[in-house]
């Protein structure tokens, strides 16, 4: 599904990605941990496109099509989501309206009918329960005035609407309390299917007690330096990264 | 500057103008220029009573010893006022000879602007419509029915031919002809307009609005409304108006009055969407239009507008409340693009005890527009518990345009309370990035950040006119986005 090779990127004169090679498959969970300013969140960035970063070198394929090659939007619209470490607040603009025009894009880039207003209040209802996101919040404006953990909700609820092939996560579990966390986690433990296939972004192993990873994959100074199973994660948990970073600091 | 403000500000050549057509009307024109004869011609030509003459020669003679005003924060070029046409009439086809019947050419011109002239077609709920084209009125719809309320709606000529006394009582009562340079002008030659009357204790049962259409080229449009509210009365109001695509600007300098009696309520909409003129600045309309309501005890006047369109834009819809307990708002939405101005705002003017006023203004500036909100809440010494809150944002696209913001409080009496609040925002990079990664084009975004920018003017529209509007802003920021 995705197939990144050798990838290079910067932001303004500083190269932050130093060759990165990942393969994801219809069905996996992947979980990338490591310490701050590793590359981890421009990694998630470069894969949705943000025009902050610049690729150098190296290339990524998603379902077949050169990624760095398609905008923004249309990444989107195949199926690519980005959860937001920073969701960003839409004054004046409804959660509702704002996730009917997305699933529309979506929908219509599958080439499925738009929905009627009947089904896609039903379709609301129904995707909103999976992360227990209050009715009330999605007639309010995109993201204004929500908690942190009503905001990360937020995320999943909108990742639930629009069924992606792929869900890259930013540190979706950060600033949560322990029962926001169980609540998204298990929303997104819900959403995985052997279809999809979620990228996680994370500093807590406590993240992987609801999300269980099919492998661990530790960034390091724009590298992915070491990977394993699930295990790999506890290991990190218990001793940190410094026994395995001793060998690659600059 | 970044990758994506220089698409923004980049790409402004697609704006789209939908009005922009110009219809072929075989129009009745008179010599370009203006003097006192000029002014007889245009009088007796409507068929006026003597005194309204009297009127506009006065205005006339007041205008010549006026001066262009040079306040607003506006570059506005030499206006040749000789250069003129005064007064264009579209001609009745031969063979129609009913004052009903209408030419088809013009029906077809107002189907094509979403305005449809024959009742059954009205919208759902019923809009009344009195439809202006250049300097005259050429339909106005439902005024049986109105009629049969009491309610008075029809052309500022017909007004002054079957109601001159109503029409000489309210005249220029609320904005006289010595108000300013282009009131005087207006009061002069003024041709068409709409005049409306809500007798005592009347709820108006349907919306009331003109649509004024420029067409000849080379003409100015001088309209003059006048609505009165009279006691415990209520109506809707609303203004729609377009003009075809040129390379000359045109001048539209026009004068609406409203007087709301005591208890009565008045709500006026304005959707203003004259041509801008185009992407490199050539063309569009110059704008300059005082309008101004009077409330007496408790009566209450709402201003909403939406403005879009014109080259230049003046326009200052204000309040003067009179009365005790009455109350006046302004909601506005001025959006400028390419190489448009506007100088827009409003005057609270507090005289009554207890009086309230609300000033909500969003201006939205794309492009090397500039856009200046300018305001005045003046609180006279009688005016006991005035109460004013005023809020000014101003939204940003791109890095070429301007925003400003000139509030002015006067108050005179220390029991009043006036709150201000300002803020100016640009549209986020975090924030297309965000609806982009949604799905949404970075076109659609943008119109998706302004709408919600702008919805809490856009919810005090009607209905059907909020629809308009919101795609009206969409479409106005067409091209201003990569």
């Amino acid at each position: 599904m995705l197939i990144i090779k050798n990838l290079h990127a910067r932001v303004a004169d500083k190269e932050i990605l130093k060759g990165i090679d990942l393969e994801v498959r219809a069905g996996e969970i992947h979980a990338i941990m490591g310490p701050n300013g590793s590359g981890k969140s421009t990694l998630a960035g470069v894969l949705a496109g943000n025009e902050k970063y610049t690729v150098t070198e190296g290339e990524v394929t998603f379902e077949g099509r050169d990624l760095l090659a398609v905008p923004v939007e249309e990444r989107a619209r195949m199926g690519l989501f980005l959860g937001f470490q920073y969701p960003v607040e839409i004054a004046g603009v409804s959660m509702a309206n704002f996730m009917k025009l997305a699933v529309a894009e979506r929908r219509r880039y599958l080439g499925e009918e738009p929905l009627t207003a009947s089904e896609f209040l039903r379709l609301m209802r129904e995707k909103g329960a999976i992360v227990e996101l209050d009715s009330k919040l999605t007639s309010r404006a995109v993201n204004e005035g929500f908690s942190g953990g009503e905001k990360k909700k937020n995320e999943i609820f909108q990742m639930a609407m629009l069924d992606p092939k792929l869900a890259i996560l930013d540190e979706t579990d950060s600033g949560l309390d322990i029962d926001a966390l169980r609540i998204v986690a298990t929303g997104v433990t819900k959403l995985h299917t052997a279809e999809n296939a979620t990228v996680v972004i994370t500093h807590y192993q406590r993240l992987l007690d609801y999300i269980v990873p099919d492998y661990v994959h530790v960034l390091y100074n724009g590298r992915i330096i070491h990977s394993g199973d699930k295990s790999l994660a506890l290991k990190l948990e218990k001793e940190g990264y410094d026994w395995l970073i001793n060998d690659y600091k600059e | 500057m970044k990758q994506k403000d220089t698409d923004i500000i980049g790409d402004i050549e697609n704006r789209e103008y939908k009005y922009g057509f110009t219809s072929d009307i075989e129009t009745e024109t008179i010599p370009r220029g203006l003097d006192e004869n000029v002014i007889r011609l245009i009088s007796r030509k409507k068929g006026e009573p003597d005194w309204m003459l009297e009127m506009r020669l006065k205005a006339y003679r007041h205008w010549l010893t006026m001066e262009m005003p040079t306040w607003a924060h506006l570059d506005i070029p030499p206006i040749d006022f000789q250069d003129i046409i005064y007064f264009a009439s579209p001609k009745k086809p031969s063979g129609i000879t009913s004052a009903d019947d209408i030419d088809p050419e013009l029906k077809r011109t107002f189907d094509k602007l979403g305005i449809p002239l024959e009742e059954q077609l009205a919208l759902s709920g019923g809009v009344a419509v009195d439809a202006v084209m250049d300097s005259v009125s050429v339909k106005t719809t439902f005024k049986e029915v109105l009629a049969e309320k009491g309610i008075i709606f029809c052309s500022m000529s017909e007004a002054l031919r079957d109601y001159p006394e109503l029409v000489r009582k309210y005249l220029g009562s609320v904005v006289s002809y010595a108000d300013n340079f282009y009131s005087a002008l207006n009061a002069a030659v003024f041709s068409d307009g709409s005049f409306c009357y809500i007798p005592k204790g009347v709820r108006c049962p349907m919306e009331l609005s003109t649509y004024f259409r420029i067409n000849a080229a080379g003409t100015g449009q001088f309209e003059r409304t006048l609505i009165v509210a009279d006691e415990g009365s209520y109506v809707s109001y609303l203004e729609g108006c377009t003009a075809p695509r040129r390379d000359e600007n045109q001048l539209h300098a026009a004068v609406v009055e409203i007087v709301v009696l005591r208890d009565a309520e008045v709500k006026y909409s304005t959707v203003q969407n004259w041509y801008p003129g185009d992407k490199d600045g050539r063309g569009g309309i110059y704008n300059f239009v005082t309008k101004r309501g009077i409330c007496y005890e408790n009566a209450r006047l709402s201003w909403t507008q939406v403005e879009t369109g014109s080259a230049i834009t003046w326009k200052y819809p204000s309040c003067v409340l009179l009365g005790d307990n009455s109350a006046g708002e302004f909601y506005s939405v001025a959006m400028t693009n390419n190489f448009q101005q506007a100088d827009t705002g409003t005057k609270m003017i507090h005289i009554g005890r207890n009086t309230r006023s609300r000033i909500v203004s969003k201006g939205i500036s794309a492009g090397r527009s500039q856009n200046s909100y300018r305001g005045l809440v003046k609180v006279a010494k009688g005016a006991d518990n005035a109460r004013n809150y005023s809020q000014c944002d101003s939204l940003l696209i791109g890095d070429k345009c301007g925003a400003h913001t000139f509030p002015t409080i006067d108050s005179r009496n220390s029991s009043a309370v006036l709150e201000h609040e300002a803020t100016t925002s640009k549209i986020s990079e975090e924030q297309l990035f965000y609806c982009n990664q949604r799905g949404l084009s970075t076109e659609d975004a943008v119109g998706l950040i302004v709408n919600g920018y702008a919805k809490e003017v856009l919810n005090k529209l009607p209905m059907e006119f909020a629809v308009e509007a919101q795609k009206l802003l969409s479409i106005s920021l067409e091209g201003s986005v990569g």
